[in-house]
């Protein structure tokens, strides 16, 4: 008796009663219907997340010179002149999880252009050419100022959107020159339109400089406020941020007591807390949705239990003719498994239905992995095998001179 | 106790060629609360190739409590059971099912087919437990249902199908894996004296033209009559075993009947 034909003799019997078999099925069909549909929104609110993670930058960290709290006085991050650019160019080199590096330098300033004034929310900021990818930021038009641009200290800059409207009142600001802390500066580049930031602060409102301008020529500094770091992927940022932070205690000399002279943020962080809790509400709600597997589950065991009482004689006739115990259990099993399986199928179908119209009714992004798939049509089949064997066992302990007497 | 010294002293398999069966001293006592049911009480009983044993008795005499351990059902409580030289009142439940399928065909009072199975399926059963493929199945299954004159039926579901087809079904299903013994209880008990006479045609020819051994449980004396060995059963004992020397002929009889119409050919 192999598998194959006490499956089909299990399909033969699920069969006969269809009416009461679907009734069974649809228990896991809501479940697993359920289980698609909620694991699906919160994959998709967790995805759009992800998205705005990665409009932060490419996988970004800022290290900021100044720990926020030094040998007990408090001093704001980046108030403090302990990061260089060799520090910037040693995590490049030397930090594994890391992908690119700028140094960065800020500053403020009025800008001035004829007889416009413009003073940028988000001040002038230092940068090196490799701005545009760490913060995952390019230019719509012009270009970027270049390497030679930064070895050279040259008197160029990349303006935010805002400052374009505002300064040059909407003309094409490229080639014009603006005079930024009374200094000329060639205007070579427009950055895209980024938005607000998590905070509200209009990101656009800025103008970049190579960091070398910025420190010779706008604040005579040799160091800098700050290190732009993109990490070679999102995951490894944690791994970069433990990379970076050994480096710079090394480098800055730090005994293995004594607080960091700089602090490392992870902005993917904030973004993940976010993240995080909307996988909680996730987990919530799935949870909810298995419960309503399990009831299906014990629908089924309710049917089985019934369906073994109604055909105690079939099982006495089979017995008599030769079917051993484990035949006659795999067969009730066959059938839970099967009823659990063929609901979890269909349910997966109308899961993805589910998901569908909800992203289209109610503008919820969704979306249905398929991990969440497979996952679900397994849980289901173990829960016919769950709910399927005490019924089967109680089939097989049947004897057979009592079955076949059975009224 | 003497008895359980002299069977232990038996081999437990029988190598000569001894008969088909053989009950050994053969107790069966069943606890009902506090009371215990002796239902057996020691039968010795052999039968041999080829017979057609009629198995009598009335009820609480031992003879179901028989039927159920000469086809495996159950096993005696003392005394050995020795079908075709094997000892099988030791056999586990696993090997019983198997000796059951493979030695034993059933025949019921109430034809205990499938429902809402075809007769061919039916038939197929056994074979299917025994593992053979489906070609062959479906042979043998065609075969065993032209024996029983069902040819023309293999395909209908057994409501579709009057009591003595569906007796001769169950025949059919008894015969598939070609046990060494054919039990049938009471296999007439449902059926007009007619039907009745049919069926036993049907055992009558399987006995005498294939040789096929087969015990029978009745309590009717006129069925008895169509087999050829008489055992009578009283208070778990064996109280008469007798040859009968000129059996009723069901052919013979069937012919000599009127014919009537004989909707259990042509109705559909």
């Amino acid at each position: 008796m192999n598998l194959w034909g006490t499956f089909r003799i299990a399909l033969r019997a699920l069969s006969r009663n269809k009416l009461r078999s679907s009734l069974t099925m649809l228990g896991i069909i809501i479940g697993v219907a359920a289980v698609i549909a909620v694991v699906g929104i919160g994959q998709g609110a967790s995805a759009s997340i992800q998205a705005q993670i990665s409009q932060l930058g490419n996988n970004m960290l800022y290290v900021m010179s100044g720990s926020a709290n030094q040998g007990g006085m408090r001093g704001g991050a980046g108030s403090t002149a302990t990061l260089t650019a060799e520090d910037a160019d040693a995590i490049e080199r030397e930090c594994p999880a890391v992908r690119a590096v700028s140094p960065g330098v800020r500053a403020n300033g009025q800008l001035v252009f004829g007889n416009q004034n413009w003073s940028a929310s988000s001040g002038i900021q230092g940068a090196n050419e490799k701005f545009p990818d760490i913060r995952a930021w390019p230019v719509v038009k012009g270009e970027f100022f270049s390497e030679g641009d930064v070895r050279t200290a040259a008197r160029v800059c990349v303006i935010g959107k805002t400052v374009e409207d505002n300064l040059f009142a909407g003309a094409d600001a490229i080639g014009l020159t603006m005079r930024i802390r009374n200094l000329p500066f060639r205007v070579i580049g427009v950055l895209s339109t980024k938005g607000q930031n998590q905070w509200g602060q209009d990101q656009d409102d800025t103008v970049i400089v190579p960091y070398t301008t910025a420190q010779k020529k706008m604040l005579s500094i040799t160091w800098i406020n700050q290190v732009m770091v993109s990490a070679v992927s999102a995951s490894a940022t944690f791994t970069a941020e433990q990379q970076i932070t050994d480096l710079l205690r090394q480098r800055h000399k730090i005994a293995p007591n004594m607080d960091n002279d700089f602090t490392v943020r992870n902005l993917t962080d904030i973004a993940e807390a976010a993240d995080a809790s909307s996988k909680i509400m996730t987990n919530l709600l799935a949870s909810v949705a298995i419960v309503s597997l399990l009831v299906g589950g014990i629908g089924i065991m309710n049917i089985m239990l019934v369906s073994v009482t109604e055909r105690t004689r079939e099982i006495g006739i089979r017995m008599a003719i030769g079917a051993r115990s484990g035949v006659i259990r795999r067969q009730f099993l066959i059938e839970s498994i099967t009823l659990s399986a063929v609901g979890g199928i269909i349910g997966v179908v109308f899961g993805i239905i589910a998901s569908i119209v909800i992203s289209r009714t109610l503008n919820w992004p969704t979306l249905v992995s398929p991990y969440s798939i497979i996952a679900s049509v397994l849980f289901s089949m173990l829960v016919g095998i769950l709910f399927g064997y005490y019924p089967a066992r109680k089939a097989a302990a049947l004897d057979p001179i009592d079955a076949l007497r059975y009224e | 106790m003497d008895t359980q010294v002299i069977t232990e002293k038996e081999p437990v398999i029988d190598t000569a060629a001894t008969s088909l069966i053989r009950l050994d001293h053969v107790h069966k006592t069943y606890q009902m609360g506090d009371v215990e049911i002796h239902a057996l009480r020691g039968i010795n009983l052999k039968i041999e190739r080829g017979e057609f044993v009629a198995i009598m008795g009335a009820s609480g005499s031992g003879k179901s409590t028989t039927m159920n351990i000469l086809g495996c059902l159950d096993k005696p409580t003392r005394g050995h059971y020795f079908l075709d030289g094997q000892d099988v009142s030791t056999l586990s439940k696993d090997e019983l099912a198997d000796i059951r399928n493979r030695k034993i065909g059933f025949v019921f009072q109430g034809f205990n087919l499938l429902s809402r199975t075809s007769a061919l399926e039916n038939v197929e059963l056994p074979m299917l437990y025994l593992g053979l493929k489906p070609a062959e199945r479906l042979k043998r299954a065609t075969e065993a249902l032209e024996i029983v004159g069902l040819s023309q039926r293999m395909h209908n579901m057994p409501n579709q199908l009057s009591g003595g087809q569906q007796q001769r079904v169950a025949i059919a299903r008894s015969l598939v894996n070609q046990p060494a013994i054919i039990l049938a209880d009471e296999p007439t008990g449902n059926l007009d004296s007619r039907t009745s006479i049919e069926v036993m045609d049907v055992f009558q020819q399987l006995n005498e033209e294939r040789g096929i051994t087969i015990a029978l449980v009745t309590h009717e004396p006129d069925i008895a009559q169509y087999a050829r060995r008489v055992v009578v059963f009283k208070d778990g004992r064996i109280k008469r075993d007798e040859r009968i020397d000129d059996p009723r002929s069901a052919r013979e009889e069937l012919e000599s009947l009127p014919m009537i119409e004989d909707d259990e050919e042509d109705d559909e």
